[in-house]
This record gives C-alpha cells, structure tokens and sequence, in this order.
C-alpha cells in the first residue's frame, strides 16, 4: 500500500512550506531540491527564513531573486567555480535581506540540539571572530567545568527548521527515505517540525527492510511528504548520479547580474511566467 | 628545472605539509589540493580530506568539524579576501557590515577550523595591496587569541603568488621566508599592505627538482583531474584528458 506520504507533484509538496517559515537546506553537494525551489518561486513564497546547511549556492540565490526570502542564516552562499551569487549580493548591498551569517559548524550545532530537544549547545572556536558580535542570539559563557576561573566558551541556541527540504535518491512506498552517507539530512529531518522530500524515485522495496539500506535511511516517521522528481537537483549535480548543467548556471550567471535578465531566467528555466521576480 | 608558478606553490605547500598525517582540503582549492596529493605520494599515511570524490566521511558535512575538534586534523588552507599583519582573515567582505560594499560569500567554516587546527597554511596567489591590508574590514577568523582563550591552532604560514611568510604568534607578525624566483623583494614590500619582520638576506623560494616535478606531472596530476577537472585542464592537460575519457564526461 502507498502511504498518504507519497503526494503527485512537486507543487503539491511544497504547500506544506507557507510564507514565513524556517525552512532548512543542504549544501550543493548533499542533494538540494531544486524541483521544489522552481515550485516555491511559482508559489510565489514570501518571507522565508533559509538556514543553510551550512551554505547554499544556486537555491539560496533564486529563492533571494524571487523575493521569497527575508533572512537567510549562513556560512556562505556561492555558486562555487561558477563565482559569486549575484543575487545573494545584490540584495546584501540593498539591505533587502537580513543577514545571520554563521559559520558551518555553528549551524551543524544548532540542528543537532533541537534534534536532542535541548535549548543551546556549546562550540569550541569562533571567539575572537566579529560574527560572535554581529549575532546577538550567540552568546559566551564561561565554561562551568573547568578547573580555573574562565574558559569562554560560545553558546549556539538550538535551530529548530519549520521545514526542512531537500533531495534524496529513492523513497520507498512507506515514504521511509534513503539518504545513504549524507548524514547532514538525517540531523536535518530529525531537527525539523515537517520534512520535505524530493527523490529520484519512489521504490517497491521497503528500505528499512535490510540493514544494507536501513541504516542510510530516514524513517518515514520524520517524513511529512515526499514527492518523486526525477532529474530534480538540476541543473545541480546530484551525488555521482549526474553532473552539474554547466552551460545552464553560467547562463544564470550572466543573466542575474540585473533583476531584468534574473525574470528571464526564472521564466525561461523554471515555467515561472510573467508574475515571479521581486521587482514588483 | 622549468616549472609552472602552480607547480612550485604546490611543491612549496607540499613542504609546509611535512609531518602531517590527516590533512583537509577545501572543494574550490586545487592547487594545496594538489600539495596534499604530492605529499601523500611521498609518505602514503597521510590522508587527505574534504569534499573530494571517493572521500572517507560518513557522518555528514559535521565530520569534517567533528574530526578537527577530535585533534585529528594537522592541516588545513585558508584563503581570504582580505588578511592581514597579525593573520586576521576577512571572508565577508569590503566596508561596513552588514551591508558591505563588496560582499564575499561568507566565512564558511574558518571561525572554528583557524582556532582547531594545527598547522594552518594562508593561501591567496593574489599579493597586492587590496588582499595584504593593514587591517581587516571584518575578522572572519582572528590570527590570534586572548590569554585564556581556548585554542590549539592558527596560523602557519602564508604563500603568494610573490612570496612565503611563516607566521610567529608570540609576536602576531609574519616573517618573510622567501621569495618566489621572479618577483623581488622591492615588489613584495610595494605589494604588501602591512609590516612585516624579514632577515637581512631573503632566500629564494627553491623550485621543485625532477623527481617532484615527476610526481606532480603523474600520479598527482592523475588524481587532481578526477577531483578539480576544471584546474587539471589548464595545468595539466594530459591528465585531464585521461581522466575525461575515464569519466566519459568533459570536465565541468
């Protein structure tokens, strides 16, 4: 039997995001779900909180040049050996987003207390660093084990995502999702209210059926919805499954320079028609 | 021996490396890429990791952190858009934050890794005035730390396309160790925007001699096309050709 998990289409999936949420996503590496980006930028989603895990590229600058983000909390945003994020620039310079820049292991810190449902948890490092004074929710205390008087040590209070939403091989009809070695997205589903999936495909096999899969597999428990989207990283590269559409992002490139040629792209690339740049 | 300015910034980083084991290598870094790799041909317990292809992690993008925080990583490279006299690295960028004039992508995970790691090697080709300032517009990651603060690593070195410096903590100043064949010392001080400490006679980087030279134009060259294609096909075209055959797909 297929569970009620499994829903028919990416813009299906992506109503479970609404306008304001916290929404976590992976690194360009770990399976981003661009299916579902063109979905929200469609949906026309409006202030969303993006915590990056612990950075973003081509999805956190498309979702900035659509409008649809009000902050976004990072380690960096680039599109890698294709340069700089144009429109993750653009709006720095025009104040339009606001910044809550991190530090990877800072936002792995953070997911991983709301996944243990405890309120902060603490990092070496960091101090000495102007993020520690630019984040007023990080804060320093002294180390209360130690054996001598001081020992600063920084405080990370726990994210908890409303959503957390990426891209995954194979689901099974359960809606138990393999996720193999990329345990950033296990930490992600566990940390998150609602996970959000998109996979290659959707598999007859029950993945937590054998300890070959089980263990690379989120059950279904943390799952809300997933939605099959084969080819739905691209033009990312997806794993060692297929590689990034070069000519695609160097088209973005030189199109998102300017908010004009950005509409071009989103209506060119992701059906967006007339109605889904931020210039309005 | 002719060799390349990429060829002898990754023999030169190779020898930084000396008597590290586990060193970690960033995705968009291919020439200390490419000096893990050289030293690993020469002491094969050295691993090299990071976002590499066939990488050893399975615990997620935290593993890398994990791992440094463990006191298992001897090295690791830092770029910087700006850096400056006492190491400071600035990876936001230029003016006012937050809304800068400039804006890089962002610190990535240098806070943490700069403090963690041992031996870590500032590598930025660009040496000019705009890079090598006085002072850093933002600190990503500061060279050095308060008495009382914990830390176990920092600063090591840092290489140029001009130049090598090692970085002395106790002073929180760079020493100019050698420069490049081909640049001068007059240009190093023109194109440097802080002070530095220098002997009264500066070396000369040595370039790599054949064997290394071997190394690099072989098996490294080999496994820097599968991971940086990209790099590998202007560097060594030979090997980016093998590896596009291999792949059966043209890199990037």
């Amino acid at each position: 039997m297929t569970s009620n998990r499994i829903v028919d289409s990416v813009d299906a999936l992506v109503a479970g995001v609404r306008d304001r949420a916290m929404v976590a996503v992976p690194r360009d590496t770990s399976g981003v779900s661009m299916a579902a980006t063109a979905a929200l930028i469609r949906r026309r989603a409006r202030g969303l909180h993006l915590v990056c895990v612990p950075t973003s590229g081509l999805q956190a600058d498309l979702l900035i040049g659509a409008g649809c983000v009000a902050t976004i909390e990072t380690s960096a945003v680039t599109l890698g050996e294709f340069g700089l994020a144009p429109r993750f620039t653009a709006a720095v310079k025009a104040g339009t987003i606001e910044l809550k820049d991190a530090t990877c292991p800072a936002i792995h810190a953070g997911l991983q207390a709301a996944q243990k449902g405890i309120p902060f948890m603490p990092l070496r490092g960091v101090l000495g660093s102007d993020l520690v004074s630019h984040r007023d929710d990080w804060k320093v205390i002294d180390n209360p084990f130690a054996e001598t008087a001081g020992d600063p040590i920084l405080l990370l209070p726990a994210i908890r995502p409303d959503v957390a939403l990426f891209h995954a091989p194979r689901a099974d009809r359960h809606g138990n999702v393999w996720i193999g070695r990329q345990r950033e997205l296990m930490t992600m589903a566990h940390a998150a209210r609602e996970t959000l999936v998109t996979v290659e495909a959707i598999v007859d096999d029950d993945l937590l059926a054998s300890d070959e899969t089980a263990a690379g597999t989120i059950p279904s428990l943390y799952v809300s919805a997933v939605a099959e989207a084969e080819f739905g990283a691209r033009p990312l590269a997806f794993w060692d499954a297929y590689p990034a559409e070069a000519v695609q992002i160097s088209e973005y490139v030189r199109l998102a320079r300017s908010q004009d040629g950005f509409a071009r792209y989103v209506a060119r690339y992701l059906g967006g028609g007339e109605a889904t740049t931020a210039a309005e | 021996m002719d060799c390349s300015r990429e060829e002898l910034l990754i023999a030169t980083i190779a020898r930084l490396l000396e008597g590290c084991r586990h060193v970690a290598v960033g995705e968009l870094s291919p020439i200390p890429g490419a000096a893990a790799f050289l030293a690993r041909q020469r002491d094969d317990r050295v691993t090299v990791l990071g976002r590499l292809k066939n990488n050893m992690f399975t615990n997620g993008g935290v593993e890398l952190f994990d791992c440094a925080a463990q006191g298992r990583i001897d090295a690791f490279f830092i770029g910087g858009g700006q850096i400056d006299g006492e190491a400071n690295i600035n990876l936001i960028g230029t003016g006012d934050y937050p809304r800068t004039e400039v804006r890089w992508p962002g610190c990535f995970g240098t806070a943490f890794l700069y403090a963690m790691v041992p031996r870590v090697i500032l590598f930025r080709q660009e040496h000019s005035r705009r890079v090598l300032v006085p002072r850093v517009d933002f600190i990503s990651a500061p060279g050095t730390s308060a008495p009382g603060v914990y830390r176990r690593g920092g600063p090591y070195a840092l290489i140029t396309n001009m130049a090598l410096f090692a970085f002395d903590t106790a002073r929180r100043r760079f020493r100019l160790e050698s420069v490049h064949p081909g640049a001068s010392l007059e240009a190093v001080l023109d194109n440097t925007g802080f002070d530095f400490d220098r002997p009264d006679e500066v070396a000369q980087t040595p370039a790599p001699d054949a064997e290394t030279l071997s190394l690099m134009r072989g098996p490294v060259a080999r496994e820097i096309a599968r991971t940086y294609p990209r790099f590998a096909a202007s560097l060594f075209p030979d090997a980016a050709e093998d590896a596009k055959r291999l792949t059966g797909h043209l890199p990037g």
